[in-house]
């Protein structure tokens, strides 16, 4: 068990997060959607109704 | 604990791999209605082109704009998302020896995706009151199938996503790989990663427009419905770009036993697509006046540029580790002996490198241009578009795919290939009628030639019509002309793949194919001193500086074109 725990913090931070499907599906779920979809939808609600 | 045994598994007797015959079985089946939907898509893009052939002009405008509905969806959606589905079930339990997470629910889910695209198809081509285009922009309305389909297809699609990502935690759980995932695998973890995003996004916005078109919602604002049905439409042909890019390096590990230039490199430029390539669908709205300069720039011209960076990366990486790989063998003399003695007769390999080349070149610098705020102006909504992306999804994705099917018939469906001389010469006969297509699409497209059109010429129009440039004209000639040369390429794929799969010798499970179905990797040692002084690549460096000296002229030619939109008095 010490030796598995030795490994792990050997293991840098930036290759931990590309070993971990869920941290990378967290990213890539994350950024579009707040860059492009919220920003967007936020821009175009924001837009005044005509009268 | 495993629940698979060990008869569950077969090793290839030519790789090595070993294939859980669930997910052997899943993996033949979306091979199979990706080809037969491939098929549809390309009988349909056939009509298209013979119709906006001007002296030929084939259809009548009713059939053309419905034939061009079918022809995107079919083509752009279900062929590719079944293959897809087919790379991420191969990347996960056959390349890390481990057994398919809920085989059952994976035959659910193709049975979804099955009955969404029939359902799909059936709107369209046979109830005929459907013919929206691929877009379906509200508020013009479809049948209530045609979303019922897509939906129905995208879920099929999400649950399949989530069975690679249970897979990946099986395989890691019992231990069939150790460290991290191999680089392939993580090609296609990218590739579900975006899909996860891109099918989510599609069920956000399809799920309340079918309610609308059942009369439950009054109402679906036409600036959200393009803003998110683009992060749908738009990020499905960057799930093809993850996906093919893991293909490109599979088959460069498959022909030349080629290893990564640098994994942590390649891995990085993988981590780029999945934080930001979706984002590009952008582009197809930096005319809509709702969204800010800000938001438009920086979805596009900002981010999306990380985006492109991860593809150079993947462009040079590639083809430089199959360039040290062959001089590792010996072929190490000037610049480009690596590239002269590759093995051109082979499809594996001719189709992944004019995938690479007319990706990079053509999809890859048209992209840039149509992403930039400014220049986009003289393209936007002009046959531009369809010319990219036939450079992107067809020359880029579609011809990386028939390579690696040429590769998978025998190792996966244990039959031999027929027609070897028609197959080593079908990526060529594909590879070059796509590219007329995409060039000249694109070179009408910069005439302002618009997409989508049954009648570019307005002939029906009152008060008469409206010329083109004989430039133009004869452009689309060349474009009817180019369709018809991929379609016989097309042709030939299907007949080469299908009737090996009816009538190609059966290989018994522990029969060789008899000949290399993989390449055993150079030695570690023998790459020392290869290439040219302290360059171990030096014909990809030169590649590549062709590259950027066409990417940057033909961008600045563009800004030229555009400072001659209005003259200045």
């Amino acid at each position: 068990m010490a030796d598995q725990g030795d490994d792990d913090r050997d293991v840098p931070v930036m290759q931990r997060i590309l070993d971990n499907p869920f941290i990378l599906l967290f990213i890539g779920i994350l950024i579009p959607t707040m860059t492009y979809i919220i920003w967007g939808i936020m821009e175009l609600i924001s837009i005044p109704i005509a009268d | 604990m495993s629940s698979a045994t060990a008869s569950d598994f077969r090793t290839c007797p030519d790789t090595g791999l070993k294939f859980h015959r669930p997910a052997e079985a899943l993996i033949k089946a979306n091979a199979v209605a990706a080809v037969v939907f491939l098929l549809v898509g390309g009988v349909l893009g056939l009509l298209v082109g013979l119709t906006r052939w001007p002296e030929v002009h084939l259809l009548e405008a009713d059939a053309f704009y419905q034939v061009l509905t079918a022809h995107g969806i079919n083509v752009l959606i279900f062929w590719m998302i079944f293959f897809e589905m087919a790379v991420l079930q191969f990347c996960s339990s056959t390349l890390l020896g481990c057994r398919i997470a809920t085989p059952r629910l994976g035959w659910a889910s193709w049975g979804l995706m099955v009955i969404g695209a029939l359902l799909n198809n059936y709107a369209v081509l046979w109830k005929g009151n459907s013919s929206v285009m691929m877009t379906s922009y509200v508020p013009i309305p479809a049948d209530t199938w045609f979303y019922v389909g897509l939906i129905l297809f995208a879920v099929g699609a999400l649950i399949n996503c989530f069975i690679f990502l249970a897979t990946l935690v099986i395989a890691k759980s019992e231990r069939t790989y150790e460290g991290s995932l191999p680089l392939v695998t993580f090609g296609a973890l990218t590739a579900a990663i975006i899909a996860i995003f891109t099918i989510a996004s599609g069920a956000v916005i399809l799920i309340p427009t079918l309610l609308w078109n059942l009369g439950f919602v009054s109402h679906i604002d036409a600036g959200v419905y393009r803003l998110i049905w683009w992060a749908f439409g738009h990020s499905s042909q960057q799930i093809n770009v993850a996906a093919h890019v893991a293909v490109w390096y599979a088959i460069a590990a498959i022909v030349f036993g080629a290893k990564p230039l640098s994994e942590k490199v390649s891995r990085f430029a993988f981590l780029m697509y999945i934080a930001v390539l979706q984002i590009a669908s952008a582009h197809h709205l930096l005319v809509d006046p709702g969204l800010s300069s800000e938001w438009k720039i920086f979805n596009t011209s900002y981010a999306m540029y990380l985006a492109v960076m991860a593809s150079m990366v993947h462009g040079l990486t590639v083809p430089g580790s199959i360039e040290a790989a062959q001089r590792a063998k010996g072929f190490n003399s000037g610049l480009f002996e690596w590239l002269r003695k590759a093995p051109w007769g082979n499809p594996v390999f001719s189709g992944m490198f004019l995938s690479l080349v007319g990706f990079g070149v053509l999809g890859g610098i048209t992209g840039v241009v149509m992403g930039a705020e400014q220049i986009n102006l003289i393209v936007h909504n002009t046959l531009y578009v369809p010319g990219h992306f036939h450079g992107t999804v067809v020359v880029g994705s579609t011809l990386a795919f028939m390579a690696l099917t040429y590769w998978l018939v025998p190792i996966l469906f244990r039959r031999e290939l027929i027609l070897p001389r028609l197959a080593s010469w079908q990526p060529y006969l594909f590879g070059l009628g796509m590219t007329g297509v995409a060039l000249f699409l694109m070179g009408a497209g910069t005439l302002g030639v618009p997409r989508r059109h049954w009648d570019i010429l307005f002939s029906s129009a009152p008060g008469g019509g409206y010329e083109f440039s004989a430039a133009a004209l004869t452009m689309m000639s060349l474009n009817g002309m180019s369709v018809v040369l991929a379609c016989l390429g097309g042709a030939a794929f299907i007949l080469i793949v299908v009737g090996s799969l009816l009538f190609g010798r059966k290989l018994d499970e522990e029969e060789k194919v008899g000949r290399e179905m993989i390449a055993t990797p150079p030695a570690e040692a023998s790459y020392a001193g290869i290439g040219s002084g302290s360059i171990t690549i030096p014909g990809t460096l030169v590649m590549v500086f062709v590259f950027f000296a066409a990417f940057a002229l033909y961008y600045f030619i563009n800004w030229k074109y555009l400072a001659e939109t209005w003259g200045i008095s």
